[in-house]
């Protein structure tokens, strides 16, 4: 096992734990904003590690064994992680305030300063 | 070598598998809704892995279009919900 094979596993170990904390976050939290909390960043993260580990594989595919394909995939994998990361933060922003808009609120909530502010 | 990357998919498809109970039992529908977020998200994340097990970058685009498509319906969703369409 060479040491590029290490840096893989633990990027796809460290994806694969965030993705599977965001999944029991979006089952266990009792209300939608906790829920959104959890699954919006952690979800985001594992995505963004386990993109990584390809990005890092594919490279050293590109300059050991000098496959072009390596190239290529690093290039897609890269685009698919940054598109992944501005799109998420943008819809999650967007679910929260369609939710305050259509009256859920958090569920211990005594005061409610968006209200207040008469956006 | 590609076992890992295996093993990597399948524990992305349980954690689909486990979304889509929140997906059915939401009380809401922006749970519903951020439930079926996650699922693209696992989606994309299992197919660029898929990518690199098949050999095929075509996977690979086909996740990026997905991604992107998945955000313009959240947001027409998100628009139906906070009442605005």
């Amino acid at each position: 096992m060479t040491a590029l094979e290490i840096i893989v596993y633990i990027c796809l170990a460290i994806g694969v734990v965030f993705n599977t904390l965001g999944v029991i976050g979006l089952l266990r939290f009792p209300d939608l904003y906790t829920r959104m909390h959890a699954t919006t960043k952690a979800t985001t993260f594992g995505s963004i590690f386990t993109s990584l580990a390809v990005i890092i594989y594919a490279l050293y595919q590109f300059f050991t064994v000098n496959d072009s394909q390596g190239l290529v995939l690093a290039i897609h994998a890269f685009l698919a992680a940054a598109f992944l990361a501005f799109t998420n933060a943008v819809s999650a922003h967007a679910i929260a305030r369609a939710a305050h808009k259509s009256g859920i609120m958090p569920s211990p909530a005594v005061v409610d300063r968006l209200a207040e502010a008469k956006l | 070598m590609i076992d890992a990357w295996i093993l990597a998919i399948l524990c992305l498809v349980v954690l689909m598998a486990l979304a889509t109970i929140r997906l059915v039992l939401g009380p809401t529908a922006p749970d519903r809704v951020i439930a079926l977020d996650t699922v693209n998200t696992l989606v994309i994340a299992s197919m660029i892995l898929f990518g690199v097990v098949f050999k095929e970058i075509i996977f690979v685009d086909v996740a990026i279009v997905y991604g992107l498509l998945s955000f313009v319906s959240t947001l027409y969703i998100a628009k139906y919900i906070g009442g605005e369409l």
